[in-house]
């Protein structure tokens, strides 16, 4: 056969995982999804004195069919909802998602009908990013964490195993509304 | 002398930016100047007295002036043989929800004892939400050098006046003593 019989197991798609997260890590296109404050914030990041390009970021693609990571930037209103919705679903695989400042995490101090409790009521979040609004420097150390997630991430038959894994465990968890206290 | 041609002198303006200073923060580089400022609003910590008791009297004050309900305490009493804080009672359960915190500092303005300050910890992102609701061990400060672990009695001879008129410089060992006579009474009740 192959090469790949050969070879002991794993290691060839190891590197190759390794090496597609580096490249994927490396150029990570955010769209722009500000909604209130903390988009100020993000736009400053984008900007000469933070300059999110170090990260090969600077590109905030208006269009939601070149991005790969879905910054949402402010309180989601429950007429929003459905907008974000979209914008995810017309971003095309692999797409993150990151909930910038206490709004988009949670509804932080907007506990009330017109305001999404979190978008992780929406779209799967991948990194929670507290504070009101987070400064540059906080929304950078978020996409750093993220970037190590990434570059971690799986390729092909161990990606989809993942993603079933995944599936389990987040269907053996509790909803998000249903639960409680402060976990809300 | 001839004007240059406009779009000579675009030119020079880029050429002169070569030489101006550059603006941006290498943050996690240059860790060096982070955090910004002493005075930004980070992580809360729960403070101890200088013998290592803990301030926080559990009154659920800093819970009351919370504008985005992220505060959940849980006061309970001091016992003869378990204190934790000098006077009454001490907060038993103290969790802050990062997810809601809006770093406003009200709690901390609302704190009787100081036992609630704010440090300048920022780099709170992570992956999922219960991880972000942090507990009393969390919140903590951590244990100095002359400081006991509570649960142990106050300083002999002091009351919980002289804690909060910071007349205590640090343990003394006949805490330790005292603590060390309660459990071996508790144990033999119980056995």
């Amino acid at each position: 056969m192959g090469l790949e019989e050969k070879l002991p197991s794993g290691v060839l798609l190891t590197s190759v995982e390794k090496v597609a997260g580096y490249a994927r890590k490396g150029s990570l296109w955010p769209a722009t999804f500000g909604l209130a404050c903390c988009a100020i914030e993000m736009m400053a990041t984008g900007g000469p004195r933070y300059d999110i390009a170090r990260f090969g970021m600077e590109v905030f693609r208006a269009s939601p069919r070149q991005a790969d990571l879905m910054i949402v930037a402010g309180r989601v209103s429950q007429k929003m909802a459905p907008v974000l919705r979209q914008i995810y679903d017309q971003m095309p695989n692999p797409k993150w998602v990151l909930a910038m400042g206490v709004c988009a995490s949670s509804g932080g101090m907007f506990n009330n009908y017109a305001i999404v409790q979190g978008v992780d009521h929406v779209v799967p979040v991948d990194i929670y990013l507290p504070g009101c609004p987070p400064r540059p420097e906080m929304l950078i150390d978020a996409i750093l964490k993220l970037h190590d997630e990434i570059q971690d991430m799986k390729l092909g038959v161990n990606r989809r195993r993942q993603i079933a894994e995944l599936e389990e465990l987040a269907l053996a968890s509790p909803s998000t509304l249903e639960m409680k206290g402060l976990m809300r | 002398m001839p004007e240059m041609p406009q779009v000579v002198r675009g030119f020079g303006v880029t050429f002169n930016t070569i030489f101006k200073k550059v603006v941006t923060e290498q943050y996690p580089e240059d860790s060096t100047k982070y955090p910004p400022k002493p005075r930004f609003h980070g992580r809360h910590q729960l403070n101890r007295w200088a013998d290592g008791l803990e301030k926080c009297i559990g009154c659920e004050l800093c819970a009351w002036a919370c504008p985005a309900d992220a505060i959940f305490v849980e006061g309970a009493e001091n016992s003869e043989t378990e204190r934790f804080s000098p006077g009454e009672r001490y907060g038993r359960v103290y969790q802050i929800n990062y997810v809601r915190c809006i770093f406003c500092g009200l709690c901390i303005e609302a704190c009787p004892t100081r036992a609630l300050t704010m440090t300048n910890e920022f780099e709170l992102a992570d992956n999922n939400r219960a991880d972000l609701i942090y507990e009393k061990k969390d919140l903590l400060a951590p244990m100095l050098p002359g400081m006991l672990a509570p649960p142990h009695p106050m300083v002999p001879g002091t009351t919980d006046t002289d804690y909060y008129a910071g007349k205590i410089t640090g343990a003394v060992p006949e805490q330790l003593i005292e603590q060390e006579l309660l459990d071996e009474e508790v144990s033999e009740v119980t056995s």
